[in-house]
């Protein structure tokens, strides 16, 4: 076994010699955490595909019409859940409305709802956490105890009764319930995160010079207990744009006008026996985004989390 | 033992408490539950003001929620606005949702902690490969669409089982509908699993286990295995009552009528009653699950000692 790491570190380590590098210590950053990580993940074939993949989807969500030019929402009832014809290449819904047209549409919801529910959710657990854990004392007792309370709800339940009461359906409130619901299970990492990293010696030394609190708190433990937040995060974000479409499929998430792919799902399996194209391609690309970035934070954890190397 | 189980108990108290306070709160303050029992049309103010009496909606809210948690603890859950009680709808559908999870569930531990185990002995090679990409695969497609490719393939173009479940929902009808609940998580049980194993292998006891010569029936069904069962159980445990509020989906698609079928009757009705009951008692299997899981700790690791 011995053998086998050093035969790993060898394997790491750079070619040049480790004494020629030494004497530049501007040479010693780039050794960092992120640094490593980020060679990691740029040799990973995996995080190349997948982040492929959401460049297109991101490009889709913001810009729509480069890749169509029919719209969403202009349909003729005439040619309800028809199949494929020419310009209209995955054929017609039950409200006669272009497939494919809506299928482009249907990115933004949720690529939107993914990226800013995760960056909300990382932001608000991240720092609540985060100042529990250092902190302690009575922020941290009442955190520990909201996170249970909400421990107890699971996401698509909570979602599922709070949007049905609110009858909201516009993405802002979809976004701001799936953050409320979402940040405890963040908090609980960051807290974990930061408890470790405040005994370490340096942040011990940092506060024996006489760092103020707020610089302790950016240059020491920010950059050292961020990671495990970032790979949950990442991890959830696919997760989020599931639980979306499943809630607008449920008919309480995203409403009309917002062209969302929950919902055409949920339209077209009332017929999908008789026309299975209407289910077949919005659901396709939604499972596509959510595998994308599934795969991407796969990659991010594999990178930033050296023990599972 | 008893001590830390009461200690414990003691402790859910607070949990419970809030969890249900929240849903009461967001349920009755958001919503309007008596709006929504005459639909469209107003109702007359002195109607609605009796109602409102007659369900103590008039008082304050902590009022109105510790009158609702008195109820409950003599059983009495309140009446759904058609009059129907709702232990009534609770014993038809909790029957149903507790065999659909179990079947679930244990799908999950047979199928999920046998394929985890063989990839993370094989790991690299093509089973392992075959395992990762196939769980990542279902992991990636919502529970809805695999419902419905499900209920297409077997049901409709094979005719392999009925598209949907009958009210009597008998034990063979519910288990294609457990395969697509228990789908997820079955995925992540896998991974875990694997990850847990492959982590294990390198340990010492591993090595010491192999070097005495014990036969590998033995190193891998006790030394290995046991030691790399605990997180699968932790996620096992909280899975349960996830599973439980999730099978929302899967009973709509093969209409069971279970506790998803009920919950979502009474939130696209606006039945309150119904709504607050049911999450109140999901609240409660998930939190029992919980401590269940905390227990068999001691069983898998005799290591860990409550006190």
């Amino acid at each position: 076994m011995p053998d086998q790491i050093e035969k790993t570190a060898v394997g790491t380590l750079d070619p040049e010699p480790v004494a020629a590098a030494a004497p530049a210590t501007d040479r010693e950053k780039p050794r960092s955490l992120w640094n490593d990580a980020w060679r990691e993940l740029r040799r990973n074939p995996v995080f190349i595909a997948s982040a492929l993949m959401i460049l297109f989807l991101v490009t889709v969500a913001l810009w729509p019409s480069l890749f169509t030019s029919t719209s969403p929402t202009d349909c003729q009832l005439a040619k309800s859940r028809q199949g494929a014809a020419s310009g209209h290449p995955f054929g017609f819904d039950l409200q006669g409305c272009d497939v494919y047209a809506r299928t482009i549409y249907g990115a933004r919801a949720s690529v939107t709802v993914g990226v800013l529910v995760t960056l909300g959710v990382a932001l608000l657990g991240g720092v609540l956490g985060g100042l529990a854990g250092y902190f302690g004392g009575w922020w941290d007792a009442l955190l520990s105890r909201i996170t249970d309370v909400f421990f107890g709800i699971p996401i698509l339940l909570g979602g599922l009764v709070i949007l049905s009461v609110i009858k909201g359906g516009s993405i802002w409130t979809v976004i701001g319930f799936m953050i409320a619901l979402g940040w405890p299970q963040i908090a609980r990492i960051a807290r974990g995160s930061v408890i470790t990293v405040k005994q370490q010696d340096y942040v011990q030394a940092a506060r024996a010079l006489g760092g103020s609190t707020g610089r302790i708190l950016l240059r020491h433990i920010l950059p050292n207990a961020v990671a495990p937040v970032i790979v949950v995060a990442t991890i959830a974000l696919g997760m989020y744009i599931s639980v979306e479409a499943t809630l607008s499929y449920l008919g309480v998430g995203l409403k009309p006008p917002t062209v969302s792919w929950g919902q055409d799902i949920s339209a077209a399996a009332v017929q999908y026996r008789n026309a299975p194209h209407m289910l077949l391609w919005p659901a396709g690309a939604l499972s596509l985004t959510v595998l994308s970035f599934i795969m991407l934070g796969d990659a991010v954890r594999d990178a930033l989390d050296p023990k599972l190397r | 033992m008893g001590r830390y189980v009461i200690r414990r108990l003691l402790q859910m108290i607070p949990v419970f408490v809030g969890t249900t306070f929240l849903i009461f709160a967001m349920v009755y303050a958001l919503g309007d539950p008596v709006a929504a029992m005459f639909g469209d049309r107003a109702p007359d103010p002195a109607t609605l003001a009796r109602i409102r009496a007659e369900l103590n909606l008039d008082k304050p809210l902590l009022q109105q929620y510790l009158l609702y948690m008195g109820g409950i603890f003599t059983g009495d859950f309140g009446q759904a606005f058609n009059g129907q009680q709702v232990t009534e709808l609770m014993g038809e559908a909790f029957p149903v949702t507790a065999r659909l999870t179990m079947i679930a569930v244990g799908i999950e531990i047979v199928l999920g902690i046998t394929l985890g185990l063989f990839s993370g002995l094989r790991r690299g090679r093509l089973v392992d490969t075959l395992t990762l990409i196939s769980t990542l695969v279902v992991i990636s497609i919502p529970v809805f669409v695999i419902g419905y490719l499900a209920q297409y393939f077997l049901a409709v173009e094979w005719q392999l089982v009925k598209p949907s479940v009958s009210s009597a929902a008998t034990f063979d009808e519910l288990i294609v509908p457990a395969f697509v609940l228990a789908g997820l998580s079955l995925a992540y049980v896998t991974r875990l699993t694997r990850a847990s194993v492959a982590e294990n292998l390198r340990a010492d006891y591993m090595r010491t286990a192999v070097a005495k010569g014990l036969p590998r029936r033995r190193v891998i069904g006790v030394h290995l295995l046991r030691n790399s069962l605990i997180p699968v159980v932790t996620f096992i445990g909280t899975d349960i009552g996830a599973l439980m509020g999730g099978a929302i989906v899967t009973e709509r698609i093969f209409n069971v009528h279970g506790v998803g079928y009920q919950l979502y009757q009474g939130l696209v009705r606006g039945n309150s009653p119904t709504v607050v009951g049911f999450v109140t008692i999901l609240v409660l299997v998930f939190l029992l699950a919980n401590l269940l899981v905390d227990l068999l700790y001691a069983v898998l690791d005799p290591r860990i000692r409550y006190a």
